[in-house]
């Protein structure tokens, strides 16, 4: 290791992290090599989610963690014509038909990727409630946003190692939640994902370390309804995708 | 046998600057207490109370998964600090392992290679191996609390990869960890140890 800096936390960091310490607070923007997925920008600043979220785990997040599955993903891809012609949920749901040599690396990045842009999507709010026909769903089928939580936050803190829980919506707007390890997602059972919370300890370990139920409990202060409203809309008029 | 929290074997500081006193503590004092404290309610009323550790590990992998995620981290987490030293790593190899890494594994820098691969490419949360199977060095990887026990093998060397024994010190740089991890933290002699036990 030839580039080493201690901090005063007794951080140590090679040359790449120093780069990104030095960019704090000026947006970095990771450019993925070409191929059929991008990196899209965070819709907010990094610092939108604070306090419950802190600014330096949503960069490190996006610009390091996301980056690099849409990077590999791409990779993947550029070996293989034919699967990069098909849009993501496309893949994902059809793993299984994918060329046996790229299959895991689409089922860890295309689900990395998918994951992470639903996600970025759903936050950035302020927390609060779902309003008239998500909330009448919620209360339907979920016995109503107090226990949508508490059933959330158990599934999440439940989920050993890496891996996300999920609130899916079927196409007659009927919401379930599912946990899945590492980055597998429901769209790899053809089903639709309304909004979904990473428990990877990259998601909260700058923050929280090891509490991670403090983190899903926290994590609804973030969440914008508005957003998700519209992806329950989209779910029931067929034309969400990731 | 009940599960219990052993002490680290150097204080937490002992390891800086490769691993912070502030990743030693949350990952022992949290971390494998967790494990520990959740073990111990898990083996109640599980049929494996009086076995060993190793033992419970292996018997209930594939039969009682929270029982098994707890025992292996357990296990896993004993093993880990032995596993490393101030001013460990390097090259100087107990000759026993040198002829060992030499035949079977082509040699230190192939296994030093070959190693961190197996680390950086376990996706998700587990473990990258040093294990010895029928006889032979080999290097594996598992996920979660998995270890090679439940894979026929003997675990002579382990690296954490879950993403709570580097986040604090590296962030995203798992292999710059993997890196650190082997070139000065390994303690030679205990993985030695488990070597001369186990043949």
């Amino acid at each position: 290791m030839t580039t080493v800096l201690t901090t005063r936390r007794g951080m140590l960091f090679g040359a790449a992290a120093l780069t990104l310490t030095a960019c704090t607070g000026t947006r970095v923007r990771a450019q993925a090599p070409a191929g059929p997925f991008k990196l899209d920008p965070l819709p907010y600043a990094p610092a939108a989610n604070e306090p419950h979220i802190d600014a330096m785990t949503m960069e490190i997040h996006h610009d390091r963690h996301h980056a690099a599955y849409v990077s590999n993903l791409n990779a993947a891809l550029a070996q293989n014509g034919e699967a990069a012609k098909l849009p993501l949920q496309d893949i994902l749901a059809k793993l299984g038909e994918m060329p046996e040599a790229i299959r895991t690396a689409l089922r860890n990045n295309g689900g990395g990727h998918a994951n992470h842009t639903m996600f970025w999507q759903i936050m950035g709010g302020k927390g609060g409630a779902p309003a008239g026909e998500l909330a009448a769903a919620v209360e339907r089928d979920l016995g109503g946003l107090d226990k949508l939580q508490t059933d959330f936050n158990t599934a999440g803190t439940r989920v050993f190692g890496s891996g996300w829980v999920f609130v899916t919506v079927t196409r007659e707007g009927k919401l379930a939640i599912v946990a899945k390890p590492n980055q597998d997602t429901p769209l790899m059972d053809g089903a639709r994902v309304l909004m979904g919370n990473d428990v990877w300890e990259h998601a909260y370990y700058l923050k929280y370390q090891n509490k991670r139920a403090d983190y899903l409990k926290a994590w609804w202060n973030v969440v914008n309804w508005d957003k998700v409203a519209e992806r329950y809309a989209a779910a029931k008029a067929g034309t969400l995708t990731i | 046998m009940a599960f219990e929290l052993p002490p680290l074997p150097y204080a937490y500081d002992a390891l800086g600057p490769y691993m912070s006193a502030e990743t030693l503590e949350y990952h022992h004092d949290k971390h494998h207490l967790a494990y520990v404290n959740n073990g111990n309610n898990l083996l109640k009323d599980s049929g494996l109370e009086g076995k060993s550790l190793e033992e419970i590990v292996k018997e209930s992998y594939g039969k009682n998964a929270g029982l098994f995620n707890n025992a292996g981290q357990h296990f896993n987490h004993i093993h880990f600090w032995k596993w490393m030293k101030p001013n460990g790593g390097g090259k100087s190899l107990p000759g026993k392992l040198q002829a060992k890494i030499d035949s079977d594994l082509g040699g230190y820098d192939k296994f030093r290679t070959d190693f961190v691969q197996a680390g950086v490419t376990q996706f998700g949360s587990g473990w990258a191996w040093l294990t010895l199977k029928d006889g032979k060095f080999v290097i594996t990887k598992t996920p979660n609390g998995e270890n090679p026990l439940v894979h026929g093998g003997v675990p002579l060397l382990g690296v954490d990869v879950w993403e709570h024994s580097y986040y604090i010190d590296y962030r995203n740089l798992r292999p710059k960890y993997l890196e650190a991890f082997v070139d000065s933290l390994i303690n030679w002699d205990y993985v030695l140890e488990l070597y001369e036990a186990a043949v």
